[in-house]
């Protein structure tokens, strides 16, 4: 047990580094920033609206480090997540329940995700691509769903999921907490996981092996449409309607990069979920800083962009063995080396 | 505006007496950017009823965001042989050819809601609000309503480096220059989102002791206003008395925030260009009186005191 938690740790280690770093930096600049006090029953401060605001992505990110460990890319997942919210507002604002509404939406995301796995798994065309229609084409069906307008709703069961709180936690954080756990269990206690990296690094040698490729595949993109979905209700609940135009604008762009940072290679094969959530709230403490540090807005992106640089540049392979070349006693340098083996 | 009216019933009437075919009708070309957001959607049914109101054949085109689509418009008007266009131009640049061809054709071309670079005489006047304008009414409700006493405002941008955020900033600061009781301590962009609004908002809130240390705040637009209103709700204070929120456009949403008094004021910045438009072309035509190269456009502040559940009504229908 011990030796799986070593393990872990190891593979989490430059993500844990790096938002500690983060973490630090801010409160440095703004002191209140690790207060954490109970209000109304939940736990109130900037730590909990890291782990809040983050929701969407760390969501899409769990979904998307599937999909890019068999080395595809979804685009569609801001174009999904704009579906989603406006099909659930439209839903919930025409009468029906909320069960029925949660039901459709997530059956709405699926089937997105559907039609992605079809596009590259059978019609054999690259992800980047064929993920790429949809992308574009979701945002203009979210558009018609909500005829243009924000579609805002009342219903408190809904409202609920953005705003409310269980066990003293946002709802949004009880909801990414509970799906990453899920999934990470559904693919490390199966052989899925296993299957997965083995469509990334050769998808022709595992289909010859017997393995299941095109089916895996489409449900790889059907769980990226899920979270996708998941994180649209999230989105539209939390600002009570739902924005086609805005929804998860550019939030795909965000998921990839909380892969990266979580330092699952875009090529396919070895992936982690835990890296990718903790890659994904290391993005969203880095927006939250920016805010509270009360720089003017225009140096907003070129902060967030040197930062990532910075984590990234640390976690390039070139850097670390010369970084463990020069600095890391042999021992440690050793464990590195059959870490990379 | 009584001559509009007169001149309104007059039409109909002409309309009427002469069925919808008469020659005497004014037949008015509209080059439409698009549907992109709700205040666009409202200034297309606005138009079409204003037209409608003074008996005018209005043909409508929606670009669909591309120029080409618009100038093959005005094309395809100055071919129908329309009597005059109004084009709600999506770029800047690259209308002079276009618009030259209208001029020889001496069919009078006037923008709506933005501006173009080209020689103005291509084109008889432009209805436009004033943004920094707009700002600067904003800025003065605050000023007045808070009459000397010292307050610390914070500011939701629109997004970095657009003119409407640029320009409502520096209305509002105008504004409040002078009046050393009211300090803006944060101000970050909030991207004209509610979604954004609402984050922006909470981070002032944690940044400023809870929301203690803020009397007021002051919004670019209405949505990212909604979206903070909710965050001042959820961090335990009261929006509209505990802060004073003032924001800017007049879209539905923020009068039903007013009439549940979590919204103070806001600024309309209004849909109905055509009017305007359609009374400046009215009047040209009888007497071929040229306006000015500018109608500004009414920058009307609603306040809590204004019934917000009936402008909230009237504005439902529109389409925002």
């Amino acid at each position: 047990m011990t030796s799986i938690l070593r393990t872990y740790l190891a593979r989490l280690l430059p993500q844990l580094i790096a938002l500690a770093a983060i973490l630090i930096a801010i409160s440095m600049t703004f002191p209140g920033f690790l207060n954490l006090e109970i209000q109304n029953g939940r736990l109130y401060g900037s730590l909990i609206d890291i782990l809040n605001r983050g929701a969407p992505v760390v969501l899409l990110a769990i979904g998307m480090t599937v999909v890019i460990a068999t080395k595809g890319i979804d685009l569609s997942v801001g174009a999904v997540m704009a579906i989603c919210g406006a099909v659930a507002a439209s839903f919930i604002t025409s009468g029906h329940s909320l069960l029925e509404t949660l039901f459709v939406t997530i059956a709405v995301g699926i089937l997105c995700g559907v039609w992605n796995g079809i596009l590259v798994a059978v019609l054999d065309i690259q992800p980047i691509i064929a993920t790429l229609v949809l992308m574009v084409a979701g945002r203009g069906i979210a558009q018609l769903v909500t005829e243009g307008a924000i579609l805002t709703f009342n219903d408190p069961g809904l409202i609920f999921i953005g705003s409310g709180s269980f066990a003293g936690l946002p709802m949004p954080v009880v909801v990414w907490l509970v799906f990453g756990i899920l999934v990470a269990l559904l693919v490390r206690q199966s052989a899925l996981g296993m299957l997965i990296e083995a469509i990334g690094v050769n998808r022709q040698a595992s289909t010859l092996s017997g393995v299941l490729t095109p089916v895996l595949l489409i449900a790889a993109y059907m769980l990226s449409g899920l979270s996708a979905a998941i994180a649209g209700i999230i989105a539209a609940a939390d600002i009570r309607g739902a924005d086609a135009n805005n929804a998860g604008l550019w939030l795909e762009l965000d998921a990839i990069l909380a892969v990266v940072v979580g330092g699952t290679s875009l090529l396919g094969g070895r992936f982690s979920i835990a890296a990718s959530v903790l890659g994904a709230i290391i993005i969203q403490a880095i927006n939250t800083g920016i805010l509270l540090s009360g720089f003017p807005p225009e140096f907003n992106l070129i902060i967030k962009a040197a930062i990532i640089v910075f984590i990234l540049v640390l976690q390039s392979p070139r850097f670390r063995t010369a970084f463990a070349f020069l600095a890391v006693p042999r021992r440690a340098a050793k464990t590195t080396e059959q870490e990379a083996k | 505006m009584k001559f509009a009216k007169a001149l309104a019933s007059a039409t109909i009437l002409a309309a009427c007496t002469f069925g919808s075919a008469s020659a005497a009708d004014l037949v008015v070309g509209f080059s439409q950017i698009g549907s992109e957001s709700g205040w666009r959607a409202a200034e297309t049914t606005l138009t079409k009823q204003q037209a409608e109101q003074r008996g005018i054949d209005l043909k409508f085109a929606d670009a669909q965001q591309k120029q080409e689509n618009q100038i093959k418009a005005i094309r395809s008007f100055i071919a129908q042989g329309v009597n005059a266009i109004l084009v709600a131009p999506v770029v800047a640049t690259g209308w002079d050819e276009v618009l030259q061809e209208a001029k020889d054709a001496e069919i009078p071309v006037i923008l709506l809601d933005r501006t173009v670079d080209a020689s103005d005489d291509l084109y008889l006047t432009a209805v436009t609000s004033d943004l920094v304008h707009e700002g600067n009414v904003a800025g003065k409700w605050l000023a007045d309503t808070v009459a000397g006493k010292p307050c610390n405002v914070v500011e939701l941008q629109g997004t970095t480096g657009s003119s409407p955020a640029i320009d409502r900033k520096k209305g509002f600061e105008q504004a409040l220059s002078g009046h050393d009781n009211l300090k803006i301590i944060r101000s970050q962009t909030g991207d004209f989102t509610r979604t954004k609004g609402k984050e922006v908002m909470e981070s002032f809130l944690k940044a400023e002791g809870g929301g203690k240390n803020i009397c007021a705040l002051y919004a670019h637009n209405d949505d990212m206003a909604v979206g903070a209103i909710q965050a001042i709700k959820e961090a335990g204070l009261k929006p509209g008395t505990d802060i004073l929120v003032v924001s800017i456009d007049a879209v539905p949403d923020i009068f039903q925030a007013m009439a549940a008094g979590e919204a103070n004021a806001t600024v309309e910045l209004t849909p109905n260009m055509a009017g305007p438009a359609f009374d400046a072309l009215a009047a040209y035509l009888k007497d071929k009186k040229a306006p000015g190269k500018w109608i500004q456009t009414e920058s009307k502040l609603y306040t809590q005191a204004d019934d917000p559940m009936k402008v909230y009504e009237e504005k439902k229908g529109l389409g925002y």
